[in-house]
Parts: C-alpha cells; structure tokens; sequence
C-alpha cells in the first residue's frame, strides 16, 4: 500500500513540477509526463499481486476532516480498474509530449499536465476510497481536473461551450450520488464503505440502485445522461480524450460495481426488476450509441459515441449477472460480471488506442471531418496499422480482446437461456438480440471509419500532404495494439484474476463456476492462434509466390475509369446511408439536399446532420424550462445593495426568532 | 452606579432615535462619535469591580478610534464628496421614527426571551444592544448616500460592542483589538472607496449604482 501511495505523491510532485516548469513547456512536457510514467511502473507490482489472489491491502492516513476517514484498500476489484487507469495514463502522457507540442506558445501546457496528474491521481484514489467522503472529494477532483483538460484549447468558442456542458452534466450525476452516500451512512451510522454492506432494508436499496445508476451512469456515458460525451472528447487533446474515454468513463462503472456489492448483500436482493433496468439501459445505450456513431462525420466524435455503446455492453453484462443472481444461478452471474469487468479492461484498450490513433490523424492532417481525408494508409503505415487493430478489437471480432469480453457474456445469457426457466431466460434472450445488433452495427461503422480515412485517395490537400507521426506518439499505440491482441490470445489466463475481482459481487461461490470457462476460452484462443498464424503464412506464401514476378503498383480505384478523381469516391454519409436511413425513426437525421432535377445534372448537394436525440428532447426542453422558471426569481436581483442588505438583515432576523 | 448605567444605555437609545431622525450627514457623524464615548465609559463602568490596566486602555482605545478617528475620516470623506444632508431617503424621516419604535419593541422583546446571564439591574443592556444593531442596519438599507451607510455601519458595529461587553464581560484583548482593527479598516476602505466612487459619478448615491448590473 505504501507503495501505492507513493505512486500517488508523484503524480501530484510530478504535476506541480510541470506547473513551475510552465515557462519552459518541453521541460514541462517531460517533467509531467514523468508522473504518470513512474506511477504505472510503482503501481503494477502490488495490483498484480492482488489479482493474483494476493492478500488485499489496505492502510489509514490521518486525515482531520468531520465524518471523513483517509482509509484506502485494495482489493481486486480496485486493482482491476487502476491497471488499466495507469497503464493507459502513462502510455497517453508519453503520447501527449508530442502531441502537445504544436501547442507551444499558444496555449499552457504546464497546466495541463497539471491537470492531467491531477487526474489520473483522483482516477487512482476513487478506486481505492474506502470513506463516502474521501470518495466523492476524489470524485469532484476527477471532474474538475478534467473539466480544466477539456478546456484547454479555451479561446475556441465551441471548446468552452463543451466544457461547460460538461461540468454541468457531471454535476448533475453528483447530485443523485450525494443522497445515495447520504442513505447508506445514516443506515449504517458511518461514512465508511466497510459498514455499508446490506446495512439498507430492501426498498432503500432498490431507491439507492437507482440512484447509483443515474448518478455513476451520467459519468460513465449512459443513454440518455450521455448528452456530455459527444461534445468533451471532440474538444479535448486527444491523449487526454483517450484517458477519459479509456479510463475515467470507467470510474462510473468501478462506483456502480462498489454500489452495487454493498447492496447485494441485502436480505433477499437482488429482485429481478434491477436486473431488467441494467438490460434495458444497457441496450438503449449499446444499440443508439452505435447508431449514433454510424451517423457522424466527426472521428473524435465517432469514437466518443462508441463509448457510450461499449458502456452499454459493460451494462448489459452486469445486468446478466445481476439476473444470475436474483435467480440463484452462480454461472449465468459469474460470466455476467466477468464479461462486463473484463470488457471495462479491454475498452480502455482499445478505445485508448482509436483515440490516440485519431488524434494521430488529427495531428498529421488537422481536421476531424472524416470526408476531407483518406488514403492515409500508405502515408501513415503505422497510425492505420494501429488503429485497424483497434477497430476490430472494438468491433467484438476474434482473435482480438473485444471478442473475449463479449464472449463471455454471450455466454452467460446463453447458459441462462437454455437452462433456465422463462424469468430467466426472456431477459437474456433480449441480451444476445442487443448485443448481436450492436456487434454487427459496430462492424459497419468501424468499416465506414477505417475505409473511408484510411483507404482509398486522399480527399483533400491536407490528407495528401500527411506524414507519419513521431516515435512518441506512434509507440504508445503499437505498445496498445500488442495488448489489443494479447488480451485476445491470453484469455486463458485472465480467468482467475476475473474471479477474485467478480467475487466480491458474485460470491465466493462464483470463482468455481467461472473455471468452467477456462476451457472454452482455451478453444477461442487457440482457433484464433490458428487463424492468425494461418494468415501469416499465406501472406508469407503469397510474396514468396511474388518475388521475382513484375508487380505493378497502379492508383487506388483506376479500375476503368479513365480519369480517376477523388471525388467518385464512396463518402462516409454515403456509406453509412443505407443503414442511417433504416433506422431514420431513431436517428431523426436531417438532411439539406440540393438535387439535380434536369435532364443534364447541374450544381447539386447534399448536407446531413444528426444532433444528438437526447440533448435535443431531454436536456434542451428541461433547461429551458428550468430557466424559464428560474429567471422569475431574478426580480429578487435587483442590483441596488439596500435591498440585498435587507435580505440579510430578514434572514438573520428571521433565524433568530425562529428559534426562540 | 445602576443609575449612571441605565442613563448611558437611555443615552445609546435616544443617540439611535437621532440618527434615524437626522438628514445632516454632519449631525449623524457627530452623534456616532458621542455613541463611540458612551460605550467607553459604559465599558468602565460595567468593569468596575474588576477595573485594571487592560480594561482602561480596551476603552480608551476604543474611544479614541470611535469618538476621534472614525468621525474625522467620515466628515472628512463628506467634505471631499460634498455631501451635506441626505436627500430623499428610501424610507423618511417621520417613517423611520415610528419604525425605530417598532424595532424597539422587537428589540425588548428579544431582550427577555434571549437565554442570557446579565447582572442584575442591567437588564436593559440586552434591547439597547439590539435596538443600537437595527438602527445600524436600517441605516444601511433606508438611506442612500454612501457615507451615511458607512454611518449605520458603525452604528451597527457599536451596537455589537455593547452586546459583547454587556454579556461576555471579559472578552480576550485580541479578540477585542481584532473587532477594532476591522471597523478601523473598514472605514478606511469605504473612505477610500467613497471618495472614488464620487470621482467617477460625481455622486454617491448607491442605488444608481445599479446600472453597473450586467
């Protein structure tokens, strides 16, 4: 644990060291990349030993702070998820010394990398809080921190606005978590996670499950609470977009999962209708985010709507295990939460990668607008190598890591089907419909992401002018990929780190149903081993059949036509249009078309956009309607201090006697 | 020794009404001045069992600051701004009389309910105490000039020194020379502010001040 803790002092040391150091931002640059660097290194060794089964450690820093203890643990399910937090920190604050220094001299890059200390610390600290307090104190750190990180490019207008929406949305999901913390520390008389567990009568816990949902989900991304997403990791730097999305989105679903252990100790949790709840959001979530996806022509925001769809995969997965439970079938739960913790881990993977790989492409070529690029392929070998890895690790395909996550829970809502009775089985069947839908969407819009940015003829200037990007940034992306396929070939062996992690949720009694998917996993991984060292050999057959033959290297596309133009290319809107249009009714795209209506085409075009469903018919209505009533109480404002004086003089007066 | 007490605390009383009732900025500087007096010797007198060295300097310092200083800067701030009577005052004259009736009222009838250990003989300290308080604020939320508002806030401050002096009896040097040393500066800075705020509007009246509302 000392350890631990002294990962923590340097990431705050190595923060305030890149502060001082702001004048000199390269020095800045490394002094606040430093942290993150020797935080991961301190940091892997006891979370290591913990998953392997290792004792859970835990310690207590004198702290003064009413109802507040510094007690920090951790035990498996904390090292689960601050493995991956430091790991991707680190890799996106190597990343993001030269990610940022096109930066230099125009924006502060020491505070930023103070920010980005600062936030992978609080990262760090939520997952080991054992006090409500010390909890939401790391809670609000992280969202500050990181509200200062997606504004710094402050003198763009849209940044500023994204980062307020951001706080906003935040906030709003800290408002349902404070009387949740509330509830559980006046049933247990203390603020301290130890005391909470089944401390609530059975309707409590069903108020404080939801509660936990809206508030954790708001941060994790759910649908509808999303409405943040789309709009912050666009805006931020994108090494920071990828610890966000990577990471930080996680901390919401590490919140529930602790929520969640306190409560399914109650007597007689949990009832079946939470389970449904998690199902249905994490359908809604999955399926809309993906098709949301499917609808953009921004990559950042792309990606950022894919993160709301693989949160609804962890969501499902922890709703089959939350349906496991309530109808007492430990191997239908244990491979319900094992997929959902396990994809937390392989999301933060690969959806690290893609965004490191996108702010690569953004660095080279500096515009998210999928349609002005293509062709980066040839120009950036290793940046589309990469991000091709990413994309069918998140699409859910073998042999990749996605796969094996998605996997289990398949296997899981199998397991149920077919041997439980109709309760079971109807929630489940549900689970493998949504997750097959999103699966295949997911395929086509990562299709549409790749093919169109990466293949085919560059459609404008800047993409043709790209270059490959530096060692710094181009390593932390291979060093991904490499974990991209590892995590898909050595399933095997993450098996028992998951089940002391599960366990805590699932019972001990889950660690021995979950071996029984150590076998097939060794299958999985096995054919895909197969597979993969197939495709070597053919593609080593094949330019062994080559050599000495006279290969010609020709232009993308100049089958035919006579003179190949960019512009005939398939367009991203193009691509995705068959599937945008079959689900207008969800996606409620709006188009702008000029068409040609004579006989020989003239001047024509066609525009699309598609905001975002929920800000538009959730948010927008309630804030308005919130300030429509709102500003009536700004009669009070008068603006003349006689009358705040006499507001002040009432109030005590009114305090005063109230009590007499 | 009851009597001369109780004719001060009538005395901080009828200084309140006078205020309240005057509109020659002047004349209210004047009669603070002579409130800051009272509560020295009020201070002496209340101590006088147990007179020693701090307590005598505790109210002369006191005096000093309230009776001497505070007014000089006040009327000297006046002077600079021109002011000499507060025209127009939200609430008028005849108006906050017969208010400050009512605030006495309410300040007696605090004075009895508050669970508070007062010598005996001394009961009327507690509503004048009060009632010096509320002539400070309605001061600051009736009028309009600035100054006079620096005014009631200093009739308000008076009116916590002798709720303190009158209850708590033996407050600690520094905590006393902390209150003192706020008020000190918090005419000093209103002084300042006064003098600028009148360098840019040519007036001070703080309603107008409003327009500067976003």
């Amino acid at each position: 644990m000392t350890i631990l803790m002294l990962a923590l002092l340097l990431l705050l040391l190595s923060g305030v060291a890149a502060f001082l150091l702001r004048s000199r931002p390269t020095a800045a640059s490394v002094a606040g990349a430093a942290g993150p660097v020797a935080a991961a290194m301190l940091a892997l060794v006891p979370a290591l030993t913990v998953l392997r089964g290792g004792e859970v450690l835990s310690t207590e820093l004198p702290w003064a702070m009413p109802f507040g203890r510094f007690c920090v643990q951790l035990d498996a399910l904390s090292a689960l998820f601050i493995l991956p937090i430091l790991g991707l920190s680190a890799l996106g604050a190597v990343y993001g010394i030269e990610y940022l220094r096109p930066y230099i001299g125009k924006y502060s890059i020491g505070s930023s990398w103070l920010c980005y200390n600062l936030l992978v610390a609080s990262m760090v600290l939520v997952c080991l809080a054992r006090n409500a307090l010390l909890f939401l104190l790391a809670w609000e750190l992280m969202a500050f921190s990181s509200f200062f990180l997606v504004a710094f490019e402050n003198r763009r207008k849209e940044v500023r606005n994204a980062a307020w929406t951001y706080l906003v949305a935040t906030h709003i999901g800290t408002a349902f978590l404070l009387p949740m913390f509330l509830s559980f520390g006046q049933a247990a008389g203390s603020l301290d996670f130890a005391q909470f567990a089944g401390c609530l009568g059975p309707a409590q816990a069903g108020v404080c499950f939801v509660l936990a949902v809206i508030g954790f989900g708001t941060k994790a991304g759910i649908m509808p609470l999303h409405v943040w997403l789309p709009e912050a990791h666009p805006a931020a730097p994108s090494h920071v977009s990828a610890v966000m999305s990577g990471v930080m989105l996680k901390t919401g679903i590490y919140g529930l999962v602790r929520v969640l252990s306190f409560l399914v100790a109650t007597p007689g949790a949990p009832p079946a209708w939470w389970g449904w709840l998690l199902l249905i959001v994490g359908a809604v979530s999955g399926i809309l985010g993906v098709l949301f996806a499917l609808a953009q022509h921004d990559l950042k925001r792309l990606l950022a709507y894919h993160s709301v769809e693989n949160i609804g995969i962890i969501i499902l997965g922890l709703g089959v295990g939350l349906i496991g439970l309530s109808a007492g079938a430990p191997v239908v739960a244990a491979l319900g939460f094992a997929g959902g913790l396990l994809h937390v881990v392989n999301h933060a993977v690969f959806k690290g990668l893609l965004f490191l790989g996108a702010g690569s492409v953004l660095h080279a070529v500096h515009t998210r607008e999928i349609d002005h690029l293509g062709g980066l392929l040839r120009r950036m070998p290793l940046t589309g190598l990469t991000f091709l890895t990413g994309a069918v690790a998140i699409s859910g395909l073998p042999p990749l890591n996605g796969f094996i996550s998605e996997f289990l829970i398949y296997a899981g809502a199998f397991q149920g089907t077919v041997n439980g009775a109709a309760p079971v089985a109807a929630p489940l069947v549900l689970v493998i419909l949504a997750l097959a839908l999103i699966g295949g969407l997911a395929v086509a819009c990562f299709t549409k992401a790749f093919g169109i940015v990466f293949l085919g003829e560059p459609r404008g200037a800047a993409a043709a002018a790209a270059h490959e990007s530096g060692r710094l940034m181009t390593v932390p992306m291979l060093l991904l990929a490499g974990a991209c396929l590892a995590g898909g070939l050595l399933a095997p062996f993450l098996l028992p780190a998951l089940a002391t992690a599960v366990a805590p949720l699932a019972g001990a009694a889950a660690i021995a149903p979950l071996q029984t998917a150590g076998p097939l996993l060794v299958w999985v991984s096995g054919i895909s081993a197969g597979v993969l060292l197939a495709a070597l050999l053919f593609a080593a057959w094949k330019r062994w059949l080559l050599t000495g033959r006279d290969v010609r290297r020709a232009v993308t596309w100049d089958c035919g036509y006579a003179a190949p133009s960019p512009r005939m290319q398939y367009t991203a809107s193009s691509f995705a249009q068959p599937l945008t249009d079959f689900f207008e009714v969800l996606l409620r795209t709006r188009k702008h078309m000029r068409l040609p209506d004579v006989h020989f085409p003239t001047a024509a075009n066609i525009e699309t956009e598609t905001p975002d469903v929920s800000r538009e018919s959730l948010y927008a209505p309630l804030f308005n309607a919130t300030g429509r009533v709102l500003s009536r109480v700004r009669v009070m404002q008068s603006g003349c201090i006689q009358v705040y004086v006499l507001y002040l003089v009432l109030t005590l007066l009114v305090l005063l006697i109230w009590k007499l | 020794m009851e009597n001369l007490v109780e004719a001060i605390l009538v005395g901080l009383l009828i200084s309140d009404m006078t205020v309240l009732a005057s509109s020659r900025v002047a004349g209210c500087i004047r009669v603070t001045a002579m409130q800051g007096l009272l509560l020295g010797v009020l201070t002496l007198l209340l101590q006088a069992e147990a007179m020693s060295l701090r307590v005598v300097l505790m109210a002369g310092i006191g005096m000093l600051l309230k009776g001497g200083v505070f007014p000089y800067l006040l009327a000297r701030a006046g002077k600079e701004a021109g002011v000499q009577r507060e025209v127009e005052p939200f609430v008028g004259y005849i108006g906050s009389v017969l208010l400050a009736v009512a605030m006495l009222v309410v300040a007696v009838w605090l004075g009895t309910r508050l669970p508070l250990q007062v010598h005996a003989g001394q009961t009327l300290v507690v509503p004048a105490a009060f009632m010096t308080m509320f002539t400070g604020l309605f001061l600051i939320v009736a009028r309009r000039k600035a100054l006079t508002q620096v005014v009631g806030f200093l009739v308000f401050e008076n009116g916590i020194y002798a709720f303190g002096v009158a209850t708590v009896g033996e407050v600690p040097a520094l905590v006393e020379l902390g209150v003192l040393l706020d008020a000190f500066v918090a005419v000093f800075v209103m002084g300042i502010a006064i003098y600028h705020i009148n360098r840019e509007f040519d007036h001070i009246d703080t309603d107008q001040l409003s327009s500067l509302k976003g």
